[in-house]
């Protein structure tokens, strides 16, 4: 290498700033990755509630009394704050489901993946002012 | 001198050998993800939203519903690909934060499970009894 191309390099480095604090990239710490992280811990979640719910709803074919008792400890106030958070955790995953379908499947979707996670989300808040309160009525409101 | 033809790890012809089960594997996410937000939607709104929600749940209302052989293909449905779904997730996330023994020990837990689950939840839909135990309101009259 030349001295001459060394010096331009150095010119050149000069010039970007390395940041101040650790900068996130094109994908880390913005909504690619967050949309990640979410729809994996919201599909962890899931399953394991599914997991659950199939053994106890498996009661209907034992014993009604027994699936009944059970069933009542889903109308608790905990067990009714559990369920919110379920739907919750399940309408993220399947908005944030089908923008990954539209990412992967149109060239379209790879544009607007960072509009469309925040459509998700928009839609997310609106799909649970929708259920909040009138689950909450179910699970509060007594008979 | 002996340096000759060593196949590239990722040529075309390597990856053609067999089912890409990956492949499909991950088809299937997404085409069952598009179904499931149909079927998990439904069965909330049925069982959580309208009506009284999670307070009118009981075996009534569960014989009630599985009384009718659409509830029954949409329960048997609902069980199979959210069941397939939800393990194939889990498959991915054991592959990639366990390791050795215990990444393979997860993996035989996972299959083991999902396969008990699918054919209790099989049996149970397809072998519904609404006149088990002692029937009670609307299910007196069904039972007699």
């Amino acid at each position: 290498m030349s001295s001459q191309a060394a010096r331009s390099g150095a010119v050149t480095a000069a010039k970007i700033r390395a940041p101040k604090r650790p900068a996130g990239t094109l994908y880390r710490g913005r909504e690619g990755m967050w949309s990640w992280v979410l729809h994996r811990i919201t599909g962890t979640a899931i399953f394991f509630f599914l997991l659950v719910h199939i053994l106890d709803t498996s009661l209907i074919r034992l014993d009604p009394e027994a699936y009944n008792a059970v069933i009542n400890t889903y109308k608790t106030p905990i067990m009714g704050l559990g369920e919110l958070a379920l739907v919750a955790a399940i309408g993220l995953h399947a908005l944030n489901g089908l923008r990954i379908i539209a990412i992967d499947f149109t060239s379209w979707g790879v544009r607007h993946q960072r509009l469309m996670f925040w459509i998700a989300i928009g839609l997310w808040v609106v799909l649970m002012i929708g259920f909040a309160p009138r689950h909450l009525m179910h699970v509060f409101g007594g008979e | 001198m002996t340096t000759e033809t060593i196949q590239p790890p990722r040529s075309a012809a390597r990856a053609r050998r067999g089912t890409n089960w990956e492949k499909w594997g991950w088809i299937y996410m997404r085409f069952s993800g598009v179904l499931l937000v149909v079927l998990i939607f439904g069965h909330l709104l049925v069982n959580l939203f309208l009506g009284q929600g999670v307070s009118a749940i009981d075996f009534a209302f569960v014989a009630g519903k599985l009384a009718n052989p659409f509830w029954i293909v949409w329960d048997t449905l609902l069980l199979w690909l959210a069941l397939i779904h939800g393990a194939n997730g889990m498959r991915t996330l054991t592959n990639d934060y366990a390791h050795g023994k215990l990444r393979v020990v997860l993996l035989v837990l996972l299959a083991g499970a999902t396969v008990v689950l699918l054919v209790l939840g099989t049996l149970v839909l397809t072998t519904f009894d609404p006149c088990i135990g002692e029937p009670t309101g609307a299910l007196v009259e069904i039972c007699k």
